[in-house]
Order: C-alpha cells, then sequence, then structure tokens
C-alpha cells in the first residue's frame, strides 16, 4: 500500500502560470470549449465560470441585465460576454511593462 | 516590534536556508535574528506566534507555493515587509507577485555583486520602522515629501497614486503652484489628495508651461489642509442619524456624503451612485435609485466573489469592474472602506464612464 500510494501519489499543485486564452460555457458554468493550456488547472477555470455566470445572474436580479462584464485585478484582466444561455471567457494577464506602456501611452 | 531586526527564510531547499541563515544573520549590519521554514504552512505558524519585520520567500515550493504564502501574509501581516527571492525568470511572477503588495522581487543573486546589492537592500529595507507612509520614499508622509521639495525650492510634478485614482501636484521653484485630480483642479484637488492615507508617488520633470492657480504660500495650504481634514475627520465621528423603521438604511446618512452625491450628481451621463459600507453594520448612501435594495446586493455579491476569485488566482487586488447591457452600463470597485456602484446610460462611451468613475472614486476616497 505504501508502495502503491508513493508510485501513484497525486502530482502536488505547483506554481501556476496565468496564460492568455479564452473558454466558452453553458448556463450552469460548464466548459465547452477551451484555448486554455492544460497546465491551467481545471478548477480556476471553473471557479472564474462559476463567479461569472452568478454576475449575469445577479445583474438580471438587480434589473440591470449585463452581456458584458470586464473585470480587472491588478495581475489580470477577464472579460466575459454572454453568449445565449452562456458565456465566452478571455483571459489576458497584465504585466508590469504593459501597465507602463499604458501610462506612458497616455501621458500628454 | 522587537528590538533586535528578525527575519523571517521562506524557501524549501535547505542547503539554501542555511547558507542564508548565515548570510544575513550575520553579515548585514544590523545583525538581524533569522528564523527559516521549509514549507509555506510552517511560515505562516510561525507569523502567527512570533513578530518578524521581513519574510523572505521563494516562489516555487509543493503543497502551497509562494504566491499563496504572500497572499495569506499580505492580508494577515499587512506591515510585514515581503520580498520574493527566487530563481525563476518570469515576468508574470513578477508581476503578481507586485501585485500581490511585495516589496522587492529577486532572482537569487548569481554573483558576488549581486548579492552585495541584495544584501544592501534588505539592510535598508529592515532599517525602516514606519509602518505607513508612501511607497517611493518610505517612512515620509505627503506632508514631509511636499514640504521636502517646497523648502528645497524644487521644480517638479509629484505624481500621486492611490488605488485606481491618479493626483498630480505641480511645484515650481519651491511653490505649490497647481494640483489636479480626475475632474477637480486648484486647492480642492491639493486638499483631496492630501487627505489620502496611503499610496505610492513618483517625481516627475517640472511642468512649466503650468498655469498657476494657487497662489497661497505652501506653508499656509498645508495648515488650511491640515484644518479640512480634521474637520471632515470630526464630522465622520458624529454618530448617525438612526435608521428606518423598515431596516433599510436612511440614505445619506451624513452631510459630506451628501455633498458628495450632490457633486457626483451633477456630473454628465451619471444616473445612479451608490455607496455601500464593507463593515458589519453596513451603512449606504445613494443617489438617483428607487429601491437601492437590488443594486446593493449585485454589487456586494459581485465584489465579494471576484475578490475571492483573485484571492484564489494570486492576481493582486479586484481593482474596478465594468459592465454593459442593452439599457445601461455600470461599474463598481472597492473604494476605502465602501463599495461604489454606478450606473450609465447605455450610450456612455468607455472612456467617459472610464473617467467619470476614477473621479467619482477620487472624490469618495478622499
Amino acid at each position: 500500500m505504501g508502495i502503491l500510494s508513493r508510485l501513484f501519489k497525486t502530482a502536488e499543485p505547483g506554481l501556476v502560470h496565468l496564460p492568455s486564452g479564452s473558454f466558452t460555457v453553458d448556463k450552469e458554468g460548464a466548459t465547452i470549449t477551451s484555448t486554455l493550456p492544460q497546465s491551467f488547472p481545471s478548477g480556476h477555470r471553473d471557479a472564474i465560470s462559476q463567479q461569472v455566470m452568478a454576475s449575469f445572474r445577479a445583474a438580471r436580479r438587480a434589473h440591470m441585465p449585463l452581456n458584458e462584464i470586464v473585470i480587472q485585478y491588478s495581475a489580470l484582466k477577464l472579460l466575459a460576454r454572454e453568449l445565449g444561455e452562456g458565456a465566452i471567457v478571455f483571459l489576458m494577464p497584465q504585466s508590469l511593462n504593459q501597465q507602463s506602456a499604458v501610462k506612458i501611452k497616455k501621458s500628454p | 516590534m522587537p528590538a533586535q531586526p528578525t527575519i523571517l527564510l521562506l524557501d524549501d531547499d535547505q542547503d539554501f536556508l542555511d547558507l542564508y541563515r548565515e548570510m544575513l544573520g550575520q553579515h548585514l549590519p544590523s545583525m538581524p535574528e533569522v528564523r527559516v521554514a521549509n514549507s509555506g504552512t510552517r511560515a505562516l505558524s510561525i507569523l502567527e506566534s512570533e513578530q518578524f519585520n521581513l519574510l523572505i520567500a521563494d516562489l516555487s515550493m509543493s503543497k502551497m507555493d509562494g504566491l499563496q504564502v504572500l497572499t495569506i501574509a499580505r492580508r494577515k501581516f499587512p506591515h510585514l515587509r515581503l520580498v520574493v527571492l527566487t530563481g525563476i525568470r518570469d515576468e508574470q511572477f513578477r508581476t503578481r507577485a507586485y501585485a500581490l503588495g511585495v516589496d522587492q522581487y529577486w532572482l537569487k543573486p548569481e554573483t558576488e555583486q549581486e548579492m552585495g546589492l541584495f544584501m544592501e537592500s534588505m539592510e535598508s529595507l529592515i532599517s525602516r520602522e514606519s509602518q505607513e507612509g508612501f511607497r517611493g520614499v518610505q517612512s515620509k508622509g505627503l506632508v514631509d515629501i511636499i514640504q521636502l521639495e517646497c523648502l528645497s525650492q524644487s521644480s517638479c510634478v509629484l505624481k500621486i497614486t492611490n488605488g485606481m485614482t491618479e493626483g498630480r501636484i505641480f511645484i515650481q521653484s519651491g511653490e505649490v503652484f497647481d494640483a489636479e485630480l480626475p475632474g477637480l483642479t486648484s486647492e480642492p484637488a491639493f486638499q483631496r489628495i492630501l487627505a489620502w492615507k496611503t499610496g505610492s508617488f513618483e517625481t516627475l520633470p517640472a511642468d512649466p508651461s503650468r498655469v498657476r492657480t494657487i497662489f497661497s504660500s505652501y506653508q499656509g495650504l498645508l495648515l488650511n489642509t491640515a484644518q479640512a481634514i480634521d474637520e471632515a475627520a470630526s464630522f465622520d465621528e458624529q454618530p448617525a442619524a438612526p435608521s428606518g423603521d423598515s431596516g433599510t438604511p436612511a440614505p445619506v446618512q451624513n452631510s459630506r456624503a451628501a455633498s458628495l452625491l450632490a457633486e457626483v450628481s451633477q456630473m454628465e451621463g451619471v444616473e445612479f451612485v451608490l455607496a455601500l459600507g464593507r463593515e458589519k453594520n453596513q451603512t449606504q448612501e445613494f443617489w438617483g435609485l428607487d429601491n437601492p435594495k437590488p443594486i446593493s446586493e449585485f454589487t456586494k455579491e459581485t465584489l465579494d466573489n471576484f475578490r475571492a476569485l483573485g484571492e484564489r488566482l494570486h492576481v493582486g487586488d479586484l481593482q474596478q469592474i465594468t459592465g454593459q447591457g442593452l439599457q445601461h452600463k455600470v461599474a463598481v470597485a472597492p473604494c476605502g472602506n465602501s463599495d461604489i456602484c454606478v450606473g450609465f446610460p447605455a450610450a456612455v462611451s468607455q472612456e467617459h464612464l472610464r473617467d467619470s468613475f476614477k473621479s467619482i472614486l477620487s472624490k469618495w476616497a478622499s
């Protein structure tokens, strides 16, 4: 048993690189198609789709239906667009260089 | 904080820990006490039981990676200085580490010169005792920075960033000439910027073409501003009016919030504004809504969910969320101790929405 558990030990989660890419989900948040690499944990992808779908639902409940949501974090931008009864979600990691470039462009 | 500086070193490589414990403990001028941990969970439990000045963490570790540790450490120990020391040459991890609030990101030194720089930098970090202030010149408040610039007769532009909001103070030959924030200029902008408690700043070259709009001396200006901030604080300390019988918090509970809402309501294209206190006894202030409850629920749920997602993905602070539908556009963001939601008509351009929302956040942050 000891040997077996060593042989078939599940891989420990390592440092996850955030990919650029997109995926589509159905109304329950289940993934239909994805351009994200397999190294990106499906748990992360599911968590994103669940929150995105929950936000579209919350907006409908607030009588303010939305068909696009952009979520801006310091190091990641998510763009979610409603597609029929599901959604397409784009992941766009932000880099420090990118952020400075935008700021430089904007300055007069 | 203990008199002898203390450093916690986290890496899953025991040889590395032994080497760096000796290097930091014996070769830094301040002779810090260096503790080591070979896993994230161990590091966090040590941090719970002892006080440290500095945590130096590797990123790539099994079970709990460095980003996870840094996320938790930043949340639980906001005053702890954080340094990443890693072998990973990856721009994205550097960005994410800074987004999580680390003070410095170092690649493991490979030459004697790099090691020298690293040691100097660690010494400089642990010798800074102050916990507050503006990054850029640590241990200094914004007032100190302005006084320094004016006393030395400098000409420069101070760019101050607080969350998503960016302000500028124009200094010419030691005099404050002008200040600007989105939607605000001159002395009111100066006062707003000075009311910020934290942020980051950088000094930009002077702008000689800037037209002077502030004519008070910098001492008078700082004095007036301090007075205005004190008055605003005493306003906030007054007990809020009781809520209505229905249990719905009363709209606009203090005059400062009322004047802010009145100001925001004059902004072009703004349909409604709602500010939601994040504390247990949530206060709610709004304008332009007959029934704020659904929007308030949407704001809270959306921001809470995406904050939690951000923590899980280790991508730093949630800055803002914008949404668009056929009839409305909406922007929500955390702002100080409040969550803000602003509604716009669908016809408003993204650029206008972004600028207006920035301006509203800056008013609220002040």
